[in-house]
């Protein structure tokens, strides 16, 4: 089956008065009807600005490149070469997006209610009072108690919590195909994380929608997502179906990453690891392997070209030239 | 909401007392004026006289006490030239200090807003560069300077407008000023101009730059929509604050203003009052303008609620 959308070598670079930044280099992925797929990296890895550039949402001076076909039911398009109108069109109504920071991601000065109401009028052509009472349902879809009442707060007047349930309202309110997932619960304390992840979880069951859920927090992967894509330096290193991915890293970064986790059940003895070194520098156009610097496994070859995606299992597709099982460089076929 | 204005209130009768001490002490700390009433051939006993009349050879604080159990009762003291009670003057020259000062601020908002809005929307394109150019003229061209300038094209040259004085008409049983209004009202209002075109384009900028515009742009919505109902409505919070300070300045009248154009409001009455040291004229002017900036400043506190929804006073 055709994928729903299907990105391919998708670099983003911004031109600031210090220089280039390439943010994004060469990324390639696709996303399945109604799959999650979780995409994971540290801060500066190039993780929103993939997401932020499918959906033209970033300044002025910036520069995409690359394609993203989006195949839903019916029709077929490239986001990143389709017009402004028709990808406007399309935000919000298709593919919608949630924030980390619902507080300054929702117009202060409009009630939550009427901004759940924009996007259906926009899209769907509801009159005020059919476009009310959806976005009543909605409040109630998404765990807010007294709907009705609540539909005329102002976000101040909102918990946390419940501002990102009204994001993810606003986001679902005309069925999107795919759900971006910007860190929504970073800016939340553990127990509201769960219920947010869980809430997504159902909607998207229940709606059928595809997630992409950005995140740094791989345990929140663990539960959530059908396949993962770790980013580093701007690019997917290695996209895998999750318990692959925990079971089989393939590139040394995941590896790195995994390692960082602190488990309950290991014992004080075990330290964490952590992965020497820092992130690559942005403003240096990547001729080579991003994470040459840090890794443990560098020989010189990783200094002379970008590594392209191998697959090594069904499924799991890494950007690297050490072949961690057999212990030794790659050879090419 | 009732404490807080009624806190508010308190607070601003205080503020009052305390710019009409302030007034007070500094005229008499510029001499009596009974030395300029009096002929220059007067002796010592006529002027000791006069004084003792007209209660100038009290003790200061109670003078002031007096000026202000008087000021209680409405009662400003007269004034030494008009030979008419100070007060009655100052109230016949509001009409057209609020005339012009409307006509200004309207002026004024009308160019800063909208030269804001076109800077702070395009930053750093030519567009952006003239707002910038003009909110810094505005803020910076002497308006004494503005106004002579004004005259000499507009009424000496053009002819297109009287170079001073006040006319009036009738309309619909309102006296409302005629078009001699325009050179005063235009010079007066540069200065406000430039001001709001430079806070309504950092504000517009700054708004541009937040999540919730991003978020907009993220639903699909229509730019028009995206322009009027989030960065329009949220950069003008800061502007009410702006335009109810600046109002409050306009509405004190301009000294310079007001006498190149021989404007008849409080501003050339206070020059007056001042040149010519009527002492009773200038606290009932002060008292006025003083009463106008404070009642405006918590007029604009008030609007604040109005347009914020996070803003509640207890």
């Amino acid at each position: 089956m055709k994928p729903l959308l299907s990105v391919r070598n998708l670099s983003t670079r911004f031109d600031t008065f210090d220089g280039s930044v390439y943010a994004v280099n060469d990324v390639s992925f696709d996303l399945k009807a109604g799959e999650t797929l979780a995409v994971v990296g540290e801060s500066g890895s190039g993780k929103s600005v993939t997401m932020l550039s499918l959906l033209g949402l970033l300044p002025r001076s910036t520069w995409v490149t690359g394609s993203a076909i989006f195949a839903p039911e019916g029709f077929e398009l490239d986001l990143l070469s389709v017009s402004k109108a028709e990808l406007n069109s399309l935000r919000g109504n298709k593919i919608s997006i949630i924030f980390q920071d619902a507080l300054r991601s929702l117009n202060p000065v409009m009630t939550v209610g009427e901004q759940i109401t924009e996007s259906l009028i926009t899209h769907h052509q509801y009159n005020k009072n059919g476009a009310h009472k959806r976005a009543v349902e909605l409040l109630e879809m998404v765990g807010i108690a007294q709907p009705d009442k609540r539909y005329y707060a102002y976000p101040h007047m909102f918990s946390g919590g419940m501002r990102q349930r009204a994001m993810i309202a606003i986001a679902i309110s005309c069925t999107p195909d795919i759900l971006i997932a910007d860190e929504p619960t970073t800016a939340l304390d553990v127990t509201i994380q769960a219920q947010i992840v869980e809430l997504t979880r159902r909607l998207q069951q229940d709606l059928g929608i595809a997630v992409i859920w950005i995140t740094h927090d791989l345990g929140v992967v663990a539960g959530l997502a059908d396949r993962v894509m770790v980013m580093y330096g701007g690019t997917g290193v290695e996209i895998a179906p999750v318990d692959l991915l925990y079971e089989n890293p393939g590139h040394p970064y995941t590896a790195g990453l995994l390692g960082a986790i602190p488990s309950i059940a290991g014992s004080s003895a075990d330290r964490l690891v952590s992965i020497e070194g820092a992130p690559p520098d942005l403003f240096q156009e990547p001729r080579h392997c991003q994470f040459a610097w840090r890794c443990r496994y560098v020989f010189d070859r990783c200094w002379k070209e970008k590594p392209p995606g191998y697959i090594i299992s069904p499924g799991q597709v890494v950007k690297c030239f050490y072949d961690g099982r057999e212990k030794t460089p790659r050879v090419e076929e | 909401m009732l404490r807080y204005l009624l806190s508010r209130l308190i607070s601003s009768a205080a503020l009052l007392l305390g710019v009409l001490f302030l007034v007070f002490m500094l005229l008499h700390l510029t001499g009596d004026p009974v030395s300029l009433m009096v002929s220059r051939y007067a002796s010592p006993e006529d002027i000791e006289a006069l004084r003792e009349e007209l209660g100038f050879n009290r003790p200061l604080l109670v003078q002031f006490g007096d000026f202000l159990s008087g000021a209680f009762q409405g009662d400003f003291g007269s004034s030494f030239r008009y030979r008419q009670p100070a007060m009655d003057l100052v109230l016949q020259r509001i009409p057209a200090t609020i005339e012009l000062a409307s006509v200004a601020l309207l002026m004024a908002i009308l160019m800063g807003v909208t030269i804001g809005i076109l800077g702070g929307s395009n930053p750093n394109t030519i567009l952006d560069s003239i707002a910038r150019g003009i909110g810094l003229l505005g803020q910076t061209i002497p308006t004494f300077w503005l106004g002579l300038i004004l005259i000499i094209i507009f009424s000496l040259r053009l002819g297109w407008f009287p170079s001073f004085g006040r006319e009036t008409f009738t309309f619909l049983g309102l006296t409302l000023p005629d078009q001699s209004i325009v050179l005063p009202a235009f010079a007066l209002s540069l200065f406000t101009t430039g001001q709001l075109a430079r806070f309504t384009r950092s504000a517009v900028m700054e708004v541009m730059n937040e999540d919730y515009v991003t978020t907009a742009r993220s639903k699909g919505l229509k730019k028009k929509r995206i322009y009027f109902k989030y960065i329009l409505k949220n950069s003008a919070i800061p502007l009410i604050s702006i335009i109810g300070v600046q109002f409050s300045y306009l509405l004190s009248g301009s000294i310079y203003i007001e006498t190149i154009f021989s404007w008849p409001g409080l501003g050339s009455l206070l020059a007056e009052a001042v040149g010519t040291r009527d002492f009773f004229l200038v606290q009932a002017t002060a008292f006025f303008t003083s009463l106008v900036v404070i009642g405006l400043h918590l007029l604009t506190d008030l609007v604040y609620v109005l347009v914020d929804p996070r803003i509640r006073y207890r």
